[in-house]
């Protein structure tokens, strides 16, 4: 059991869908995001997910491309990444991370040191985008054995002959990516996502987490009515880029969290 | 024996598409099934007879080849060693090779039904060729292009404009190829179902480092038939420049398995290979990384953050190089050495000069290194340069690096 099967049971108790976070990691510099991250969980965040900061990140709109390039531009790491979980678990040691990032940075530190490093900073789950199954010897079922949940996109192009094999060695939650596109683009569609939602709910007892392309909370509301929870990056990160004061990007975060925990 | 595929360099990539250690699939899961369908789809046509009927056709009458084996004769006075032989890949359609690869890949899109076709470049000279076929088969055309070489690649850029190509300036990242190339993935996971991603070199996710592989490699055949029937023999050294290394893959391939056959692939040196990283040598100055789909040699820093490298010709300025090119390197099936932009201009001024040649930037780096080893070489000895394209596009550029005033316009 990690913390996230741990989140995923009380939430059910609860009878609650779950609301998670993403932040760029070091955007726009380490001390402000490590208060914005510190603040999350009082915000209503159930789970948080790290972004790792890359040069080519292809699967991100301009919103988090550009967190990114801030991030490195003020000298953020995989090392200070890293730091930033440590620094949370001083205060939280039950909020899980995910650190969801493309691989180079983590093959360029060493796959078997990474994975030691993440654990101990008590990083919980690894979303690695230019991972696909084709590829679970890199690093899915060597971070499954170190004890750390790979949790894989599903997206609209999976369809039903190739669903079991991303669902294969996924573990934690699976997340649906509700749109073909980047991070921050076309808005997600309840009407859309639901019928995908229960597609793949019929292959797995995984909880099913559905992000890109929620921005409201109006919206958040609606995407975790028809899945297991909803995701929000790109909405958070453009206030985070505003230069807002961070009790106020927390407050947003709140108004997004109440709205996946009405559904 | 070349058939013997345990005793041949000619057996990759493996079914997941690694040469060696290298190459492979990462790609985000929207793009995973896609490239599964193109696999698919090309296993599928390479077998099939009426696909390269079609391609044949078009090579001939449409591209001009077989492009020449020239004898450069007074070059090969001038360094007063090795017989000197251009494979003339400039003489093409388009001014490049880079159509060789296009043609195969929108006969491809068209069989599969995609209507619009997307396209990274550098020099643009990709970007020309693609633009070039998908106005000949009227299919929409859209080219990405960092908006820093949309600025020293202007007449590039204008005739992918006349040819009817949607040319979109990149500015993420550093805007350059590499941004370019982020961005043509974009648009691919997004527009997934009408939409061919035509890429441009030996790069990329399998099965593209393959597949353009095979469609070059028509340049290494016909060299091989030429220098036969020229001198009655294979040659001794073969020699082409590498960004991302499509021309140096299509002229390598077919001699793989000729084990006297001496490979040379010539990297981008810029302003030397240094800590600075003002160069573009991804195998003489970079390590092992994961970018655009494959493992492959990548200028990077410690923490795999990936560098922008540096080199005064458009098309080598890359940070990656193809993954078959790794793997060669890695076995010594191949050598790879680097020229600087100094050495690559006074290569380009030489041909012109001694051969009446205008070359492009990247090959005048192969030609450099031609310069460096032929005069050591003994009078019997073969060289094939690819003289992979012509130089019109850079005479803008080399004019600035030689201090000459010249008004466009």
């Amino acid at each position: 059991m990690t913390r996230i099967d741990d989140t995923f049971a009380r939430l059910k108790a609860e009878g609650k869908k779950a609301f998670v976070a993403y932040v760029m990691a070091g955007d726009p510099d380490y001390e402000t995001s490590l208060e914005v991250i510190k603040g999350l969980p009082g915000a209503g965040v159930d789970i948080i997910e790290l972004g790792l900061p890359f040069t080519d990140p292809m699967a991100d709109g301009p919103t988090i491309q550009l967190a990114g390039q801030r991030a490195l531009e003020a000298g953020q790491t995989l090392e200070k990444t890293l730091q930033i979980a440590r620094e949370l678990r001083k205060t939280d040691d039950k909020t899980p991370i995910v650190m969801m990032g493309y691989y180079n940075p983590i093959y360029s530190r060493g796959v078997a040191r990474f994975l030691t490093d993440a654990r101990e900073a008590g990083i919980d789950g690894l979303i690695v985008v230019d991972l696909p199954p084709e590829e679970d010897k890199e690093l899915c079922i060597p971070a499954q054995e170190a004890g750390l949940n790979f949790i894989r996109l599903a997206t609209p192009t999976t369809d039903d002959a190739r669903l079991p094999k991303v669902l294969q060695n996924t573990s934690g939650f699976v997340y649906y990516v509700s749109i073909t596109g980047i991070t921050g683009a076309a808005e997600a569609q309840a009407g859309d996502v639901g019928p995908e939602v229960a597609r793949i709910k019929a292959q797995t007892d995984l909880p099913v987490i559905v992000g890109f392309g929620i921005k409201t909370p109006e919206a958040s509301e609606a995407i975790a009515g028809v899945a297991d929870g909803a995701v929000v990056g790109s909405a958070i990160v453009g206030e985070i880029a505003a230069g807002k004061p961070v009790a106020e990007i927390l407050a947003f975060v709140r108004s997004l969290a109440d709205g996946a925990h009405r559904a | 024996m070349p058939d013997d595929r345990l005793n041949s360099f000619k057996s990759g990539p493996d079914e997941d598409g690694r040469f060696g250690d290298f190459g492979g699939r990462f790609v985000s899961e929207t793009l995973m099934p896609l490239i599964l369908e193109l696999e698919r789809q090309y296993e599928y046509a390479k077998t099939d007879q009426s696909f390269w009927d079609e391609m044949q056709d078009l090579w001939t009458h449409y591209v001009g080849r077989p492009s020449p084996l020239y004898f450069a004769e007074r070059l090969t006075e001038h360094l007063g060693g090795a017989r000197i032989y251009l494979k003339r890949d400039e003489l093409n359609h388009t001014g490049a090779h880079k159509i060789n690869n296009v043609l195969g890949q929108i006969i491809l899109a068209r069989r599969m039904g995609k209507t619009r076709i997307i396209a990274e470049t550098g020099a643009g000279q990709h970007g020309v060729a693609t633009a070039t076929v998908c106005a000949k088969f009227g299919l929409k055309c859209v080219v990405y292009m960092g908006a820093h070489d949309v600025e020293r690649q202007a007449p590039n850029v204008f005739r992918m404009k006349l040819l009817g190509a949607d040319v979109i300036p990149v500015t993420s990242g550093r805007g350059t190829l590499k941004d370019a190339m982020n961005d043509a993935l974009r648009d691919w996971v997004t527009n997934v179902r009408d939409t061919f991603y035509c890429i441009g070199t030996v790069a990329g996710p399998h099965p593209y480092p393959a597949m353009v592989r095979d469609f070059q490699e028509i340049i290494g055949k016909e060299a091989k038939e030429q220098m036969m029937a020229a001198e009655g023999r294979l040659p001794d050294t073969i020699i082409a420049a590498i960004g991302g290394g499509s021309n140096a893959m299509g002229l390598f391939f077919p001699f793989l398995d000729d084990k006297d056959v001496q490979i040379i692939g010539v990297e981008a040196g810029g302003k030397g290979v240094n800590d600075r990283m003002e160069h573009c040598a991804s195998l003489t100055g970079g390590r092992p990384g994961v970018l655009h789909g494959n493992r492959t040699y990548l200028l990077q820093d410690d923490d795999g953050q990936i560098l922008e490298g540096y080199s005064i010709s458009a098309g080598l300025d890359y940070p990656g190089i193809g993954p078959e090119h790794s793997w060669l390197h890695d076995i010594g099936r191949a050598q790879y050495v680097s020229i600087t932009d100094r050495e690559a201009l006074e290569a380009f001024q030489l041909c012109c000069e001694q051969e009446g040649i205008i070359p492009a930037l990247e090959p005048s780096h192969a030609l450099a290194h031609v310069m460096k080893i032929a005069p050591e070489l003994p009078r019997d000895h073969l060289i094939i340069m690819n003289m992979c394209g012509r130089g019109d596009k850079d005479i803008f550029t080399v004019a600035k690096a030689l201090g000459w005033e010249m008004e466009a316009g």
